[in-house]
């Protein structure tokens, strides 16, 4: 187990103070339009001070066994390879992250957003792009050779709803009734029928790309505070957790019984593997940003050999940025990359590199031309990396340029992000991608590690 | 026990009393008076302690039933799932007295309330003991709403408000003031009795959503297709159903134009108003028809579109029955709505009084309609702000829903929103558990005793055959640990509490 020096603790509380002290602070300096939080009389803090009884002591990892340990779980997953999926949502520029600076058009379709050619560091594989100046993180690892960049990733046939779009990437394909994630899916297939962490949403409803058909998966919001908390002590409340624990597996009729069963039992299992997992110290320092948070905890919870194998988190801030796109983007750029890199960090330092790979993706990207509230609609192809010193770090499609846009004046993708699973499931999880992607023969399987 | 009653000469009447068991999760005590002749000696016979409740046995399969009004039993048990459906659960004896009135009353009784609506009990307040400060205070909204759901007697409006909100889903995190969020509450409120034309046309100038979705932005110089595609894809016509094209929305979002607001530092976007300066006054083509359409005409279009009723008929069913209506009872909705110039009253009517939803499969009670139902069949008030955290890690958090698509209402429960739901009953049981360590509780309870005492605290439920079971085996595995004198109160209050968690917590009090 690994521990490093300085300290990160993640707690609810902290957590929640974050949230508050972020919303907050946008306050004062809102424009028009502009997404804003709720109420002047911030008082998040002193709900937590009333939350306080709520806190139980944790303990270090280890000091109690854990139960995925006890069956031999966590052990086969010691050598396991982990996907974390971090989700931009709203639909994240692409012509603001990746400007395209070096394109005549550019500058006439976004007389107010353009990035200077000044501004951001080149991209070393098509100089015309220069990474936004807040992404410097990202360009950092990029010229590390860590960041396989899909410039211009979608699908045919576009579909500019954020639900329709959105739920196409979560489940793999472009159907709209699917209620099995693509990961989810691949966790049927592959997975264990006793270990829920298989497939963790930090955050605090589950992933959709997550949802599997049977087999257990989990949304745990903070790692180190994962308790059920009752009126009772042990012996007593051993007993209880025990018929909590049946109440998971008794028979259903019907579909909502099921749910609530199989929630009822990774709940327990997640209980009993988390309860001990106590406050942990991270060998980098993350950014003050909610997913730097998450991540640091994720780390931990790898450091300590949890037997984690798909994971999901969304990334600060709302990219569905209509209106003042500057103020928004920039800082959720900034927190999102700084996070990444930290979390990057945390993997090296922990010797854990090789093992990780961050998938970073968003719905679908922006419009080219502003409009006229200094913000961009929805749009078409968007901007996806693959992040992760085992990551090939050259980029796949190009960038189609601004010249030839689509019918609806929309970005043209070159690359699919259906290929770009199918390069993951088989090249990282080594797992046929036939029977996860529907068609996957039909997609040419870009090169995604080295 | 054989009690003296009568005054007779000639004979004498006696009470005898017994347990009667309902069938439908509760015991009762009935009293019989039975008259004996003179000289015949009164029989003694005590009804001794209290049996547990015939446990519930889940119903046999259903498939979806044509159109009509429910003719089968209406008990205990279907006026439980109309109150947890069309309200927010029981209060203790809510049930029995709907059930005596018949299914079509029971369901008149909650959609056309006599007079205004009351809030009954304490005022709700904050952890301090301070009143809620819904329009400034973080998460005080929620609670303010929360308390109406627990407190008022016309629960079916503070229901459909809630559906109202999913469906027209608007979040604080883009809206500058929550009193602008309680504002559209009380127009989502009104909704249930009017057109859904007007609801679509309140809405559309409703300044929280002309916040959220850029509707306040949109005007004839730079349109913003933002509400323009919601007020299609998530209002009234649904998305992939080829009802429009991306040229709707953009001309629609023309139509749209001329909504403009002020913004003060201080309160945000004020002053909401349309103004004709900023409204694109051409020609535009919607849905195939031309002419110089304005705001209230794309509302109108959108409405009177004839894809709109079977949408409109699909989401509300899906509000309150999990399973697609059968062919012939969606078309039968669909002419009812429209035969009522799409009032939206009548259909909701004939969902509740639908044979599906009373012997269809049961739903997953959303967060706060758990948590209501929670503090009303425990009779508690809101005095606490951690229903406001706690609900955001249920997974809703009022006024602040994940998109503008609402909550997804098949994915309510995972590893993080069952512990938020088990944190839920810890706190509601703040006031209600047994201190284990004061030497307060009683030395002797039976294991039927300590499962019928902790049914009763929460009115009781109807639990399924195996909960039950389970509750008695728990209560049973832990006499064997009481073998001190000082483990006697101690365990068997902790035995209590744990019976109380368990209840709430067991998946009987998470459906509906």
């Amino acid at each position: 187990m690994n521990t490093g020096r300085c300290c990160s603790n993640y707690t609810r509380s902290n957590f929640l103070r974050s949230a508050a002290a972020k919303a907050g602070s946008g306050l004062p300096g809102i424009e028009p339009g502009m997404p804003v939080p709720a109420g002047t009389g911030l008082t998040r803090r002193g709900f937590i001070a009333g939350a306080a009884g709520l806190a139980v002591a944790v303990y270090a990892a280890g000091k109690t066994p854990l139960p995925l340990f006890e069956d031999g779980i966590a052990e086969a997953a010691q050598s396991d390879r982990i996907l974390v999926s971090i989700f931009l949502d709203g639909g994240a520029d692409t012509l603001s992250l990746l400007a395209p600076v070096g394109h005549s058009r550019y500058h006439d379709l976004r007389p107010v957003l353009a990035l200077d050619e000044s501004e951001g560091t080149p991209f070393s594989e098509d100089p015309s792009l220069h990474w936004h100046p807040s992404a410097a993180a990202i360009a950092q690892l990029h010229s590390e050779g860590k960041v396989t960049v899909f410039p211009a990733v979608g699908y045919d046939g576009a579909n500019q709803s954020h639900f329709t779009s959105r739920h196409f990437w979560e489940v793999g394909e472009l159907e709209t009734d699917t209620r099995t994630g693509w990961m989810g899916r691949y966790i049927d297939l592959a997975g264990s029928d006793n270990n829920p962490l298989q497939g963790l949403s930090l955050s605090n409803t589950l992933a959709p790309a997550l949802a599997t058909h049977d087999k257990p998966v989990a949304a745990v919001e903070g790692v180190t505070d994962y308790d059920l908390w009752s009126w009772t002590d042990a012996p007593v409340s051993d007993e209880m957790f025990k018929s909590f624990k049946r109440m998971g597996s008794m028979k259903s009729e019907s579909p909502a019984l099921r749910d609530s069963r199989k929630a009822i039992r990774a709940t327990n299992i997640i209980r009993e593997s988390l309860e001990s997992f106590g406050d942990f110290e991270s060998p980098v320092t993350y950014p003050d940003a909610r997913l730097g948070q998450q991540l640091s905890g994720l780390a931990a919870l790898l450091g300590a050999g949890m037997p984690l194998h798909c994971v999901s988190v969304s990334a600060d801030g709302a990219y569905d940025t209509h209106s003042d796109q500057k103020q928004e983007f920039d800082g959720a750029v900034k927190a999102t990359s700084d996070s990444i890199l930290a979390f990057q960090r945390d993997l090296e330092a922990r010797g854990l590199q090789d093992r990780v790979l961050m998938q970073v993706w968003s719905e679908f990207g922006r419009r080219p031309e502003e409009n006229g509230s200094a913000g961009t609609d929805h749009g078409a192809a968007g901007v996806a990396m693959i992040i992760g010193s085992k990551a090939r770090g050259q980029m796949v499609g190009e960038f189609p340029g601004l010249v030839n846009l689509d019918e609806d004046d929309n970005l043209r993708h070159t690359s699919d992000f259906r290929a770009m699973y199918c390069s993951l499931l088989e090249d990282w999880f080594g797992h046929d991608a036939a029977p996860i992607i529907p068609g996957a023969a039909n997609f040419a399987r870009p090169v995604l590690l080295k | 026990m054989a009690v003296k009653a009568g005054k007779s000469t000639r004979f004498r009447s006696y009470s005898r009393q017994r347990w009667v068991d309902s069938g439908e999760g509760v015991v009762r005590l009935k009293t019989k008076v039975i008259r004996r002749r003179r000289g015949e000696k009164a029989p003694r016979k005590d009804p001794g302690p209290r049996p547990l409740p015939r446990p519930q046995i889940p119903r046999n399969p259903w498939k979806p039933q044509p159109f009509g009004t429910y003719h089968g039993e209406f008990g205990r048990l279907e006026a439980t799932r109309l109150l947890n459906r069309a309200g927010f659960g029981p209060r203790p004896g809510q049930a029995e007295q709907l059930a005596k009135m018949g299914m079509k009353k029971a369901v008149l009784s909650l959609t056309r309330p006599q007079g205004q609506a009351k809030l009954i009990g304490p005022e709700p307040v904050d952890g301090d003991g301070l009143p809620l400060a819904p329009f400034d205070s973080w998460g005080h909204d929620h609670l303010w709403w929360l308390d109406r759901m627990v407190r008022t007697d016309q629960p079916f409006r503070e229901r459909m408000a809630l559906v109202f909100h999913d469906w027209f889903a608007t979040s604080n995190s883009g809206v500058s003031q929550q009193r602008q969020m309680i504002d559209q509450y009380w127009t989502l409120r009104a909704g249930v009795n009017g057109t859904f034309d007007d609801l679509v046309v309140q809405i559309t100038k409703d300044p929280a959503m002309l916040q959220w979705l850029s509707g306040g932005d949109n005007t004839k110089w730079s349109p913003n297709e933002n509400y323009a595609r919601e007020l299609m894809e998530l209002f009234t016509l649904g998305a992939d159903r080829g009802a429009y094209t991306e040229d709707d929305i953009r001309e629609a979002a023309r139509a749209l134009t001329g909504w403009t607001y002020d913004w003060d530092d201080d309160l945000g976007a004020i002053n909401f108003r349309f103004d004709p300066e900023y409204h694109d006054d051409e020609t535009k083509k919607i849905f195939s028809s031309k002419g110089n359409w304005d705001w209230r005409d794309v509302c109108r279009l959108c409405v009177t579109h004839e894809l709109h009723a079977s949408f409109f008929v699909d989401k509300l069913w899906s509000y309150f029955v999990p399973a697609a209506p059968s062919k012939d009872t969606r078309q039968a909705l669909i002419r009812l709505y429209l035969k009522n110039d799409r009032e939206i009253l009548p259909v909701v009517e004939a969902i509740l009084m639908h044979p599906d939803f009373y012997r269809g499969p049961s739903m997953v009670k959303p967060p706060v309609v758990f948590n209501a139902s929670l503090l009303r069949a425990l009779k508690l008030p809101v005095n606490t702000d951690a229903w406001a955290w706690l609900g955001e890690g249920a997974g809703q958090q009022l006024f602040l829903p994940p998109n503008v698509a609402g909550w997804d209402d098949e994915r309510w429960l995972d590893t993080s929103t069952v512990r938020a739901r088990w944190l839920m009953v810890t706190y509601a049981l703040d006031s209600r558990h047994f201190e284990a360590w004061d030497d307060s509780y009683r030395e002797k309870e039976s294991v039927r005793e300590a499962v019928n005492r902790a049914l009763a605290a929460y009115g009781w439920p109807a639990l399924r055959s195996d909960h039950q079971n389970e509750l008695v085996s728990m209560a049973g595995r832990i006499s064997p640990y009481i073998q001190e004198d000082w483990q006697r109160r101690p365990y068997l209050a902790m035995r209590q509490n744990a019976l109380l968690q368990l209840i709430a917590s067991c998946p009987d009090f998470q459906l509906s």
